[in-house]
C-alpha cells in the first residue's frame, strides 16, 4: 500500500498546489500575509537626504521673475486686442468697458423693424429687457446692445430661421463689430451635427446661448442660459411643485426618465442605453423608437416592445413622483427637461458630457442636481441610492429655489443674463458665489449696496452674526410748515424714549421748508431733517442718513408709546428679513369680481403692515428705490396710496413669507390732531382718521366721505396692477400676532415687562 | 485546460487500488508534468513582485543620488502638445476611476528615476526639495495605491514644479517612456513656475499630450475649465518664517507693495498713488546698500528705511499683487499668510483653486486699467468686510497655500469631486474659516414653505399606564380639525395595552406602537407611521388644552415649519452666583425653550434626535430619564439658529385646580435636575444654542374687542 500511500500524497500536494495558485492570489491579498502586507506598502521613500534637496526655484529667483526686456503692461494689452478675438474673446479683450463707466449698466434695444418679425420668444426677451431697470431708448448711454433681429433660431431648417443676417448686422452703424452686443440664441447648428455655428458672423459680441458646449464656451464672456420653451411666461411664473418637506422622501419612483431614444445619429448613444437601467420598480427608464417621420426604417429589436412599455406611464405622473430624473442630452445639449425636472423638484441627474450648465458663472450646480457622466450610466443607480436622504433633502429645496429665483420666467433668465455681465463690469461690486447661491439669490441682492453679508437682512444666520442693536426711527412729516404739529412732537419723545434708537430722521415732504432747528424738540439722541422731493416712494429712498440696519417707519400723525417700540423692536431683531408693525390690513382673492380685494376691516388674517409704524431692514429701502424698475415706482407715485402696498409686495416676494403684527394699544393715530396737511398733489397723505384702518368705524363702507372710499378702491386698483407687474400675487398672509410673553396674563403686572401695552 | 486536469486528479484517489501497475508510470508522468507546470506557474507569479520590492521600495535608507538611471535615446518619442480642447469626458479616462464605496480615486507615484540623455547629462534635477514633499504627501494620504493596475490617476516622480530647471524635449521624452503613459492619459503634472524668456507662457511647454495640468500661472487662454487646476506658486517663506496671525482692524498702511520685480511702468502709477494719497501707501523695492550676510529676500526698503520682509505685510490692510513675467506670484502666499488683503492686478490670472475656492471673500481684483482708481475702489470697502476678508485670506493661507501637501491635497480633491460629484467637498466646507464654520448654521429646511393645510398633523401620544388620562387627551385631540393621524407610543413592557375595543372611537387613525423598552427616545422616534410632516408631541396627561389652542398650534407652525412651536414655555437662565445654567419655569418675561409634553414640531427633527444628536445626550437622557424635551430645544436651535415660539397663553395643562404653573413638581430637585441636563447639553454642544425671545404667537385677534363669534380661535384660554 506504499504506492496508494503515494498517491495520495501526490495528489494532496497537488491539489494544494492548485488551491495555493488558484485561490492564491486573493489569499495572499487578504489573510495571511495581510499583517507584512500593510508593512510593505510601498509608499513614496523617505530619502535619506532629503533635507538636503534643493528648492524647485532659489530664494532670488522666485520674487524676481520680470525681464525689462518684456513688452510693457501697456503693449501686452493692446497687443492682446489683435491676437484674442473670435473664439477666444475675452472681457478685456472684446469688450469696451469705458462704454459703461459714465451712464453705468445700461443696455440698448434696436428699435423693431417694420417687416421684421421676431418669434413670440424673442418678443419676450426684448420686453423683459426693455422692462428692466438697465434699458435705456438712447444708444449713446449704452453699455449693452441687444440685437432687434431674432437669432434665437439658427437651425436654417426651421421656420424661424432669419436669413442673410450677415448683411442686416453689417449695416447697423451700431454694430462696430460686434463689440459691447449681446447675442441670445436657442437653437444652433443643425442634422446632423448640431454643431455651435450661429450661421453669422458674430464677430466680438458675447454669446447668450442655450446648449453651450464647454469646449466652444469662452469662459467669462459668454453666458449659457437654459432652454426654455415658447410657453415659458415673461413674468412671474409658475411655482415650484415642492410644497412640503417630506423625510425620508416618500416619492413612488427613485428615477425616472420617459423620452425619445434616437436610433441613430448624435446623442443617440446615451439615450440608447438609457433602458439598460430601467427595472420597472423604483426606477422607470422609458424610451420610445417614435421620433421623426421614417423611424420604422431604423427600428430596432426593441422599438415595439419599448413603444408598449412607453405609453403605460404618464411623464407628468412620473415627474410629480420621483426622487431623481435623468436629464439626458438630447441632439443637442440643453434640453427642456432639465428646467421641467428643476420646478418639479425632481433632482435633475445630468447626462450630458461638455454641456456648459446654465449660468455656470454664478450658479453652484453641486447643490442641485447630481452631474453624472454619460459614460458611467450603469453606476447612476447605485450612485443615486448612496445618497443621503438628508442630502436629498437639501438637494430638493435648493432645485425650488434655483427654480423660483432664476427661471420661472423669461424677466428671470434674461435678468439673470445681464446681471452676470453686470458683475464682471467692476469685479470688487459683484455678487460673491454664496450670494448666487443662497436664498434669496443673486438678483435680490444688490453689489452697489454692499458686498458684505451683515449689511443685508437674509444672512444673519449663515454668516453667524446678527442686526443692529439699535435702530433709526424714520418718520415721514407732511404737515403745514412754520411749527409742528403735536402729534410729531409726542412721537418724537416717545421714540426718543426707546433705549434702542440710536436716531432719528424726518423726511421733510412739503413744500414749505422744516422750521429751524431751535424748533425742534430737544432729544437724547441725534436728529437729522432731510428736505424730501415730495414723492410718495420717496419715503423708501435710501437716504444716506439712516445708519442702523433697522428702521422704524413712521407717519408724522402716528402714536406709539415708547414700550410698544421696544417691544416691536425685539420682535423684529428676531425676523430681521421681514416687516414687523402694529396697524395691519390683508388681502384675499375675490373670486365674484376675478380680482385680488383689499380689506382694511379686522380680520383673521393679515398680509400688509402699515409702513406707517413698522420695523424693517433698512436694505429694503435700496431694494424699493433700485431693483423696483422706475415704471412701477412711477405708477405708485401716481396712485396716491400705494406705496406701503408696493413696499409689502417687495418684501413678501422677496421672502415668500407673511409679515408680522406685533401688539399694540388700540390707537396708532392720534384722530384729535386733525391737522390742516399740505394737499398739494402726490405729496399729500389722506387726512389721518380715514387712515387708521385698526379702529373698526374705518372700514371702507362706512366711510362716508368720498375721499375715503376712492382711496379704497385705489388701494384695491393698486394691488391689482401689482399683481400684474409681478406676474402673481407675493402677499402671503398669516393668522397669528406676536404679544409679550405675559400679555394680558392675571399676574400682578409688577412682573411684566411691557404692561404698559395693556393699558385701553 | 488547467480547470480539466485538475478535475481528473481530485477524482484520482478512488480510481488508484483498481489501477495496474503499467498505468502507475503513466500515472506518475502526469503528475510530475503537472507539478512541474504548476510549480512554473508559481514562479512566474511571485517573481518579478519581489524583484520590484526588493530592489526599489523595500530599502529606506537610500538617498536620492542612488536612484536608477534612464538613458533617453535622442530619437526616443515625444508627447502631443498638449490639447486645449481636452476635457474630463473627452481626454480622462474615467473607466480606471470605478464606483467605490469611499468616493476616493486612487493616485499612483512612479518611481523615481534620474534620466539622461544620450551623453549622460542629466535631463533635470533629479527632485526638487519641495515636489519631494508634493509626492511624500500624497504618498501619506488615503488617496495613494502602491498599485498601478488599480490607479485611477498617475502622478509621475519627474519634477516640472519649474520649467526653467528642465530641458524640455528631454523632459517630454521622460515622460512618454512612463510604463502607463498612454498619450498622458489620467497623468497629473505639477507645475508652478511655466514659461521662459521670451514670451513667458502661462502655461508649462513641456508637451504633455492629454495630461492633467496642477499649473501655478494658468490665464484664461491657457487654463483648460474643469480639466486643469490653478495652484498657487509656493513660497518657501511660508515654512521658513512663522507669522502669527494678527486679529482684523485697521493696520499702519492702507495699500502696500512688496514686490521687487515690478514692470518700471506699474512701479510709476504705484508711486503716483502714492504721492496722491501720502503716507497710507508704501512702495517697497530691492534694498540697495545692504550688508554681506543679510538675505536679499528677507528685506525691503523705501528710500533708507529698511523693512523686514514678510513681517512688514502685516503692517498693511491691502497688499498689491501685481503681474510679473508670469501671472502666479510666490508673493500671494506670504500676503495671505500676514492676514493682508490681495489686490491682485493681473488680468487674464486664474486665481489659485479658483474652481472651488470663492476668491471675492478674501481679495479684491482690479482690471490693469483701473490701477489709478485703486485708492477710491478700496476706500469704498466697508471696515467690516475688510476684517472679514483678512481672516478670510489668512483662512485660505492655511488651508490651501501653507504647504506643498496642503497644495497636493486640495489638488487632489478638486480632481476627486469631478469625478465623484454626488460626494463632492461643499462650497462651505472649502470656503467658510472655522470661526464662521462654527458659529454660523445652515437650516437644513431652508426653504420658505408654508405646508398646506390640508396635510394635517400626526398627534404622537407617549404613555405608560395613565389609560384613563391617555384616553381623555385622544378625545381632546381627536376633536382638532387638522388631526390626520394618532400614534400612540405604550412605553411599558409589562403590561398591553388596553383592548382595541376600549379605545375611544375616534374620527381618524388611531395606531399603537409597542416599544421595546422603556425609553424616553421613544417618543422621538420617526415611526413609519408618521406621514405628514408636523408632529404634535403630547403627554398623556395635558388634557387642558382645548381644540381652538391645538388648531391655532398648528396654523402657527406652518408659518414656522422649522422651529419648535409649543406650548408650555420655560427658560434658560446664567446664574452669576453659581457660574453656571439655571432652569427657571417661573412667571417670565421671555422664553428660550417649549416643553415637548404639547409642541408641534417638523419630523425631520425626529431623525435629528435619533441618529444625529451630538455626543451621548441621547443614551444619557434615556438613563436618566428626564430632559429629552430640553435635549430636543438644544438640537432645533443648534441646527436652525432660531427661537422657539411659544403659543397661547396657556399655563396650566393638567388640571384646574393645581395651583402651581403645571402638574411636573416643581420642587427643588426637579428644578436642579433639570438645571444640570442644561449645563450638560451647553458642554456636549460646546455652546449654548437657545435662543431668548420675548414674544409668544396670539391669534391675530386675540382679546381684542370684537365679537368672539367672527374670531377664527375663539377659545383661547387664559392661564
Amino acid at each position: 500500500m506504499q504506492t496508494r500511500k503515494k498517491y495520495i500524497f501526490l495528489t494532496f500536494l497537488a491539489s494544494w498546489l492548485l488551491l495555493f495558485l488558484f485561490g492564491g492570489d486573493q489569499l495572499r491579498r487578504f489573510s495571511f500575509f495581510s499583517g507584512r502586507k500593510a508593512e510593505a506598502r510601498r509608499n513614496w521613500p523617505r530619502w535619506t537626504d532629503r533635507s538636503l534637496l534643493k528648492s524647485f526655484a532659489d530664494a532670488e529667483e522666485l520674487p524676481r521673475d520680470g525681464d525689462p526686456s518684456l513688452l510693457s503692461p501697456r503693449e501686452r494689452r493692446a497687443a492682446w486686442l489683435s491676437v484674442y478675438r473670435g473664439s477666444r474673446c475675452r472681457m478685456e479683450t472684446c469688450f469696451d468697458f469705458s462704454r459703461c463707466e459714465k451712464h453705468g449698466f445700461k443696455v440698448f434695444t434696436y428699435p423693431r423693424e417694420r417687416g421684421q418679425p421676431v418669434s413670440e420668444t424673442y418678443g419676450k426677451i426684448l420686453s423683459s429687457i426693455e422692462r428692466s431697470r438697465y434699458h435705456t431708448a438712447n444708444p449713446e448711454e449704452a453699455c449693452l446692445f441687444i440685437l432687434s433681429i431674432d437669432t434665437l433660431d439658427r437651425d436654417h431648417l426651421s421656420g424661424q430661421y432669419v436669413r442673410d443676417v450677415d448683411e442686416k448686422i453689417r449695416s447697423f452703424p451700431l454694430w462696430n463689430g460686434g463689440r459691447n452686443h449681446l447675442i441670445f440664441n436657442l437653437y444652433s447648428g443643425t442634422w446632423p451635427d448640431y454643431a455651435g455655428d450661429l450661421g453669422f458672423d458674430i464677430g466680438q459680441a458675447i454669446l447668450a446661448k442655450a446648449s453651450f458646449d464647454t469646449e466652444s464656451f469662452r469662459p467669462g464672456f459668454d453666458v449659457s442660459i437654459p432652454l426654455f420653451s415658447k410657453e415659458h411666461p415673461q413674468r412671474g411664473g409658475d411655482r415650484g411643485w415642492l410644497y412640503q418637506d417630506s423625510v425620508p422622501p416618500r416619492k413612488k419612483y427613485l428615477l425616472v426618465f420617459k423620452g425619445k431614444r434616437y436610433l441613430t445619429g448624435i446623442g443617440s448613444g446615451t439615450r440608447n442605453a438609457l433602458h439598460h437601467i430601467h427595472n420597472g420598480k423604483d426606477i422607470i427608464s422609458l424610451t420610445t423608437c417614435k421620433h421623426g417621420k421614417d423611424w420604422e426604417k431604423h427600428k430596432d429589436t426593441r422599438c415595439d416592445r419599448d413603444n408598449i412599455d412607453y405609453e403605460r406611464f404618464d411623464y407628468q405622473e412620473l415627474l410629480h413622483n420621483s426622487t431623481f430624473c435623468i436629464v439626458p442630452r438630447g441632439r443637442r445639449l440643453g434640453s427642456f427637461r432639465f428646467l421641467e425636472a428643476l420646478q418639479a423638484a425632481c433632482i435633475p441627474v445630468l447626462l450630458s458630457d461638455g454641456w456648459e450648465l446654465p449660468f455656470s458663472e454664478a450658479i453652484d450646480w453641486g447643490k442641485a442636481a447630481v452631474v453624472g457622466s454619460e459614460r458611467l450610466l450603469l453606476q447612476i443607480p447605485s450612485a443615486v441610492r448612496c445618497i443621503h436622504p438628508e442630502r436629498v433633502l437639501a438637494f430638493q429645496q435648493q432645485t425650488q429655489f434655483l427654480w423660483d429665483a432664476y427661471f420661472s420666467s423669461v424677466d428671470k433668465i434674461v435678468h439673470t443674463t445681464l446681471e452676470i455681465i453686470k458683475d464682471r463690469l467692476s469685479p470688487h461690486r459683484s455678487r460673491s458665489r454664496f450670494l448666487w447661491n443662497a436664498l434669496p439669490g443673486g438678483l435680490l441682492v444688490l453689489p452697489d449696496f454692499s458686498t458684505h453679508l451683515g449689511d443685508f437682512p437674509f444672512y444673519y444666520l449663515q454668516h453667524g452674526s446678527s442686526p443692529s442693536k439699535k435702530f433709526t426711527a424714520f418718520i415721514r412729516a407732511v404737515s403745514q410748515g412754520g411749527s409742528l404739529s403735536q402729534p410729531i412732537l409726542r412721537l418724537i419723545q416717545a421714540v426718543s424714549g426707546s433705549q434702542y434708537c440710536a436716531q432719528i430722521v424726518v423726511l421733510w415732504s412739503c413744500e414749505k421748508p422744516p422750521p429751524p432747528s431751535g424748533k425742534w424738540p430737544q432729544t437724547t439722541v441725534p436728529l437729522t431733517v432731510i428736505q424730501g422731493r415730495r414723492q410718495l416712494s420717496d419715503r423708501f429712498f435710501p437716504f444716506e442718513a439712516i445708519q442702523m440696519d433697522a428702521v422704524l417707519s413712521l407717519d408724522e400723525d402716528t402714536s406709539l408709546s415708547t414700550s410698544e417700540v421696544d417691544f416691536a423692536f425685539s420682535v423684529w431683531r428676531s425676523f430681521p428679513e421681514r416687516i414687523v408693525g402694529f396697524p395691519t390690513q390683508s388681502h384675499f382673492w375675490d373670486p365674484e369680481q376675478g380680482r385680488w380685494g383689499y380689506t382694511s376691516r379686522w380680520t383673521n388674517e393679515l398680509s400688509i403692515v402699515l409702513t406707517a409704524a413698522a420695523f424693517y431692514h433698512r436694505y429694503y429701502h435700496s431694494l424699493f428705490t433700485e431693483y423696483l424698475p422706475a415704471g412701477l415706482r412711477e405708477l405708485v407715485d401716481g396712485l396716491a396710496a400705494c406705496e406701503d402696498i408696493l413696499m409689502n409686495v417687495l418684501v413678501a416676494a422677496v421672502t415668500k413669507l407673511p409679515p408680522i403684527k406685533v401688539t399694540q394699544r388700540k390707537q396708532h393715530k392720534d384722530v384729535v390732531a386733525q391737522q390742516a396737511e399740505c394737499r398739494d398733489g402726490a405729496a399729500g397723505t389722506p387726512p389721518p382718521g380715514q387712515r387708521s384702518p385698526s379702529a373698526p368705524h374705518s372700514a371702507p363702507a362706512r366711510v362716508k366721505g368720498t375721499a375715503g372710499s376712492r382711496r379704497f378702491s385705489q388701494r384695491q386698483d393698486c394691488l391689482n396692477q401689482l399683481a400684474d407687474w409681478f406676474g402673481y400675487m407675493p402677499l402671503v398672509s398669516s393668522q397669528l400676532r406676536l404679544d409679550p410673553v405675559l400679555f394680558k396674563d392675571q399676574v400682578s403686572v409688577l412682573r411684566k415687562k411691557y404692561p404698559s401695552l395693556e393699558k385701553p | 485546460i488547467m480547470c480539466a486536469s485538475a478535475k481528473y486528479n481530485t477524482r484520482g484517489p478512488a480510481l488508484i487500488p483498481r489501477m495496474k501497475t503499467k498505468h502507475r508510470i503513466y500515472y506518475i508522468t502526469l503528475f510530475s508534468i503537472v507539478l512541474l507546470g504548476l510549480i512554473a506557474t508559481g514562479m512566474f507569479q511571485f517573481w518579478p513582485h519581489s524583484i520590484e520590492s526588493s530592489s526599489d521600495w523595500t530599502v529606506e535608507k537610500r538617498s536620492v543620488h542612488d536612484v536608477p538611471v534612464v538613458k533617453l535615446p535622442a530619437d526616443s518619442p515625444i508627447p502631443e502638445r498638449g490639447d486645449l480642447s481636452c476635457r474630463m469626458h473627452t481626454c480622462f479616462d474615467v473607466y480606471r476611476c470605478g464606483f467605490n464605496p469611499k468616493n476616493k480615486i486612487k493616485v499612483y507615484i512612479y518611481s523615481l528615476k534620474k534620466y539622461v540623455d544620450e551623453y549622460g547629462t542629466s535631463v533635470s534635477n533629479t527632485i526638487s526639495r519641495e515636489y519631494n514633499e508634493l509626492l511624500t504627501a500624497i504618498s501619506d494620504s488615503e488617496f495613494y495605491t502602491d498599485d498601478v493596475n488599480r490607479a485611477c490617476l498617475f502622478v509621475p516622480s519627474i519634477d516640472v514644479l519649474n520649467q526653467n530647471a528642465l530641458r524640455i524635449k528631454e523632459t517630454a521624452q521622460a515622460l512618454a517612456q512612463l510604463s502607463r503613459w498612454d498619450r498622458g492619459t489620467n497623468h497629473l503634472l505639477f507645475n508652478m513656475l511655466p514659461g521662459g524668456p521670451p514670451d513667458y507662457n502661462t502655461a508649462l511647454d513641456v508637451p504633455r499630450d492629454r495630461a492633467l495640468l496642477a499649473g501655478g500661472g494658468f490665464s484664461t487662454w491657457t487654463y483648460r475649465q474643469g480639466y486643469d487646476v490653478s495652484i498657487p506658486v509656493y513660497s518657501p517663506l511660508s515654512g521658513e518664517v512663522d507669522l502669527p496671525e494678527r486679529g482684523p482692524g485697521p493696520r499702519r498702511f492702507f495699500i502696500l507693495s512688496s514686490q521687487m520685480a515690478l514692470h518700471p511702468e506699474y512701479r510709476l502709477e504705484l508711486e503716483a498713488l502714492q504721492a496722491e494719497n501720502g503716507e497710507s501707501v508704501l512702495i517697497l523695492d530691492k534694498c540697495t546698500n545692504l550688508s554681506d550676510g543679510v538675505p536679499a529676500v528677507r528685506k525691503r526698503c523705501y528710500k533708507n528705511q529698511v523693512f523686514d520682509y514678510p513681517q512688514v505685510l502685516q503692517e498693511s490692510t491691502f497688499c498689491v499683487v501685481l503681474r510679473g513675467a508670469r501671472l502666479g506670484q510666490a508673493v500671494l502666499s506670504d500676503v495671505l499668510q500676514a492676514g493682508c488683503v490681495p489686490v491682485i492686478i493681473a488680468d487674464s490670472y486664474i486665481l489659485p483653486f479658483s474652481e472651488v475656492l470663492d476668491w471675492k471673500r478674501a481679495s479684491v481684483v482690479i482690471p490693469e486699467e483701473k490701477m489709478p482708481e485703486m485708492y477710491s475702489i478700496l476706500q469704498s470697502i466697508p471696515q467690516r468686510q475688510i476684517e472679514e476678508m483678512q481672516r478670510q485670506a489668512r483662512w485660505f493661507w492655511e488651508a490651501y497655500f501653507r504647504s506643498m501637501k496642503a497644495i497636493a491635497l486640495a489638488t487632489l480633491q478638486i480632481i476627486n469631486d469631478r469625478i465623484y460629484p454626488y460626494a463632492a467637498i461643499s462650497y462651505e466646507e472649502w470656503n467658510d474659516p472655522p470661526a464662521v464654520k462654527w458659529s454660523s448654521v445652515s437650516n437644513p429646511l431652508f426653504l420658505p414653505l408654508i405646508p398646506p393645510q390640508s396635510q394635517g398633523f400626526t398627534a404622537v401620544v407617549l404613555t405608560y399606564d395613565r389609560v384613563e388620562s391617555l384616553f381623555r387627551v385622544i378625545t381632546e385631540v381627536s376633536k382638532v380639525p387638522s388631526l390626520s393621524k394618532l400614534l400612540v407610543v405604550w412605553n411599558n413592557q409589562n403590561k398591553n395595552p388596553p383592548e382595541d375595543s376600549l379605545w375611544p372611537k375616534i374620527r381618524v387613525p388611531l395606531k399603537v406602537v409597542r416599544t421595546a423598552e422603556n425609553k424616553l427616545s421613544n417618543r422621538f422616534f420617526p415611526y413609519d407611521e408618521i406621514e405628514t410632516e408636523a408632529v404634535l408631541a403630547i403627554d398623556d396627561d395635558i388634557i387642558m388644552l382645548t381644540s381652538d389652542e391645538l388648531q391655532f398650534g398648528y396654523e402657527v407652525w406652518r408659518e414656522f415649519p422649522d422651529r419648535l412651536v409649543g406650548y408650555p414655555g420655560r427658560l434658560h437662565l446664567w446664574d452669576h452666583e453659581m457660574n453656571k445654567w439655571k432652569y427657571e419655569s417661573e412667571w417670565t418675561n421671555e422664553v428660550s425653550m417649549v416643553l415637548t409634553g404639547a409642541a408641534f414640531y417638523h419630523k425631520y427633527f425626529n431623525y435629528l434626535y435619533t441618529y444625529k444628536m451630538p455626543g451621548d445626550i441621547k443614551n444619557w437622557v434615556d438613563a436618566h430619564m428626564n430632559c429629552e424635551d430640553i435635549a430636543m430645544n438644544f438640537l432645533v436651535a443648534n441646527v436652525t439658529g432660531k427661537s422657539v415660539i411659544k403659543v397661547t397663553p396657556r399655563k396650566k395643562f393638567k388640571c384646574p385646580e393645581c395651583t402651581a404653573i403645571d402638574g411636573l413638581s416643581l420642587d427643588q430637585t426637579h428644578m436642579v435636575e433639570r438645571s444640570e441636563c442644561i449645563n450638560k447639553f451647553a458642554s456636549v454642544f460646546g455652546t449654548m444654542p437657545l435662543k431668548v425671545v420675548e414674544h409668544r404667537a396670539d391669534p391675530v385677534l386675540y382679546k381684542d374687542d370684537f365679537p368672539e363669534k367672527l374670531k377664527s380661535f375663539p377659545n383661547i384660554g387664559s392661564l
